[in-house]
């Protein structure tokens, strides 16, 4: 929790990761690829301020010490939520798992949660599978990489039949955010990997599933933001957003968040710090200082409330997720209500 | 020599990131030029990630192959793309002029001309923020920017780009074309234009804070001697 100005604010980060990217768990023969993949996040890490830049070789793996203090002591974060992303293919062990997330979230009960994932291509197997991962560590979300290689297969779409079966699987089993991965450098060889369409299907054919687009679609922002206003149950992860904009390119980032202001609107834009790409706190006192400039450039995007900062970097979250907040950082009732979507008029006139 | 190797790079700059809409030139993406005596152009192409997107960077290495192979006193064009995860298919496949799919057979399942135009379309309608947002700017009302046409607007590179993508697509693009368009051409009325001008800012905005990530990303991999070293 942080407090600024008298105000306090309860904090969610949406979007963290546990991994080990070590050399001893490069998979022999792939090492050139997770080297690539750790060294893509390595170059993220550098859009952060150079004080919190870490050496690389600290930064293919961290210990339970690092993560309790930059997230929970120096991030002040509430809960967090731990993304798993498998990757195993170049990672004996994985990258991350659901297995090396849950180990550490179930040390630290209430401040961490896990999440699952799936991959229609993994078939009935697949669905067994993801019927006890939620047994076994209570998934209420899935991230999923819709541009994940297997076998030959670089890629899959949401809107595929196989897909739905999981959805509705998750639809079953209480599994109700769905995460998915729609940004920068994430190997897609066809189009359909990182396209935003096929959230757009599912999100119309499962409205009673969040779908939380994470990096907001960031090289094709605008078809997010056209997608996201036609659905009520689309949300923007802020992941990668402040974390590789607000230092590194302030302008774009008072842009990029006027445009999600204006399409997505407040109530459905959640922060997500990416540890350990970057740590939390930078991004959180930033994020709280942070204001629309006054530039004439900006004068048509909305100033942030504080209320604003209180959905995004924590309140929307906790509704997604069901996380009880303290009383002291609510919102008084009024505010509470039905998501708002501010540009819902337009809907009719965005390409269909 | 010199002068092939001038002319080389004329043509490097006329190669696009295609979902950046920028020259490669421009984007630090040529990591040296040269053309030895007998004519044999070499370059070599970077990009800010071992991952980005094998579909562009095929793009850029194959039209790169064709611009300077296309250029006078240049016997043949070896390109080659560096340190990225599809290096070798992209190089292999480009250098035996076989197509994308062929180069990644059994994996890709879509040609990649489909995905250029697209990326013209997003700059057809990011450009029209480019040139309008001045007019805006000066007071233009919606009802003097649905009736503007390009012949009306004041000569800019931006206005030079919008028309050339427009051309590209086949879309009007001569004198008296609308400014503003729908993607199939045709005029807007008042009552669209600040909804469309919306939309295409965030197009821009979309297409600028990736190319922002692209350049950030590359000073980051090959340091901050990056734009000196073409």
């Amino acid at each position: 929790m942080y407090e600024k100005d008298g105000e306090k604010y309860f904090i969610v980060d949406s979007h963290s990761h546990f991994w080990d990217a070590s050399r001893e768990n490069w998979k022999p023969g792939r090492e050139e690829f997770a080297k690539g993949w750790i060294d893509c996040f390595y170059g993220y890490h550098k859009l952060g301020p150079p004080e919190t830049h870490w050496d690389y070789e600290r930064y293919l793996k961290i210990d339970e010490e690092d993560f309790v203090r930059d997230v929970f002591e120096d991030g002040k974060v509430d809960v967090a939520i731990f993304q798993s992303t498998y990757l195993k293919d170049w990672y004996t062990e994985g990258f991350n798992t659901i297995e090396r997330n849950g180990a550490l979230a179930e040390k630290y009960p209430g401040r961490l949660i896990v999440n699952g994932r799936f991959d229609p291509r993994d078939g009935d197997a697949g669905l067994k599978q993801l019927e006890e991962d939620a047994r076994r560590w209570n998934l209420k979300g899935v991230k999923l990489y819709t541009a994940e290689w297997q076998n030959g297969s670089r890629g899959w779409s949401l809107k595929d039949p196989e897909s739905y079966r999981f959805l509705e699987k998750c639809r079953e089993l209480g599994i109700k955010n769905i995460h998915v991965h729609k940004g920068p450098t994430i190997w897609p060889l066809n189009k359909d990997a990182f396209d935003v369409k096929d959230v757009d299907q599912a999100a119309t054919d499962f409205t009673d599933l969040n779908f939380i687009v994470e990096h907001v679609g960031l090289p094709r922002i605008e078809d997010f933001c056209f997608m996201a206003v036609q659905e009520p149950n689309v949300y923007a992860g802020l992941s990668v957003v402040i974390g590789g904009l607000m230092h590194a390119r302030p302008k774009f980032f008072a842009k990029v968040i006027g445009e999600l202001m204006f399409w997505v609107g407040e109530d459905k834009m959640t922060f997500g710090g990416d540890y350990h790409i970057w740590t939390p706190k930078w991004q959180i006192e930033g994020f709280l200082d942070w204001q629309m400039p006054d530039d004439e450039a900006f004068s048509d995007y909305a100033k942030l409330t504080v209320a604003t900062k209180k959905k995004i970097l924590g309140l929307n979250a906790a509704r997604l997720y069901d996380i009880p907040v303290p009383e002291e950082c609510r919102l008084p009732e009024a505010a509470v209500d039905e998501p708002d979507y501010p540009a819902e008029h337009l809907k009719d006139a965005v390409p269909a | 020599m010199s002068t092939t190797v001038a002319r080389v790079w004329s043509a490097l700059g006329t190669v696009l990131d295609p979902e950046l809409d920028e020259p490669i030139t421009g984007l630090h993406f040529v990591a040296s030029h040269d053309v030895s005596d007998s004519g044999v152009a070499r370059v070599q192409l970077r990009l800010p990630t071992f991952y980005c997107a094998p579909n562009f960077s095929f793009l850029m290495v194959a039209d790169a192959y064709d611009a300077v192979s296309a250029t006078d006193g240049v016997t043949r064009a070896e390109i080659t793309l560096l340190d990225h995860h599809a290096s070798r298919e992209i190089n292999d496949g480009v250098a035996a002029r076989a197509g994308f799919m062929e180069t990644f057979e059994g994996e890709a399942v879509d040609d990649l001309e489909e995905l250029r135009r697209t990326f013209f379309a997003k700059a057809v309608l990011a450009g029209q923020d480019r040139v309008a947002r001045p007019l805006v700017d000066a007071g233009a009302t919606p009802a003097e920017l649905a009736a503007m046409t390009l012949g009306e607007v004041p000569p800019s590179v931006d206005l030079d780009r919008l028309r050339q993508r427009r051309a590209a697509l086949g879309l009007p693009h001569v004198d008296d074309s609308p400014l503003l368009m729908h993607a199939d051409g045709s005029a807007l009325t008042t009552e669209q234009v600040p909804l469309h001008l919306r939309r295409a800012r965030v197009t821009r905005i979309g297409i600028e804070t990736n190319g922002e990530y692209c350049k950030s990303l590359l000073v980051e991999r090959y340091g901050p001697g990056v734009a000196a070293a073409t």
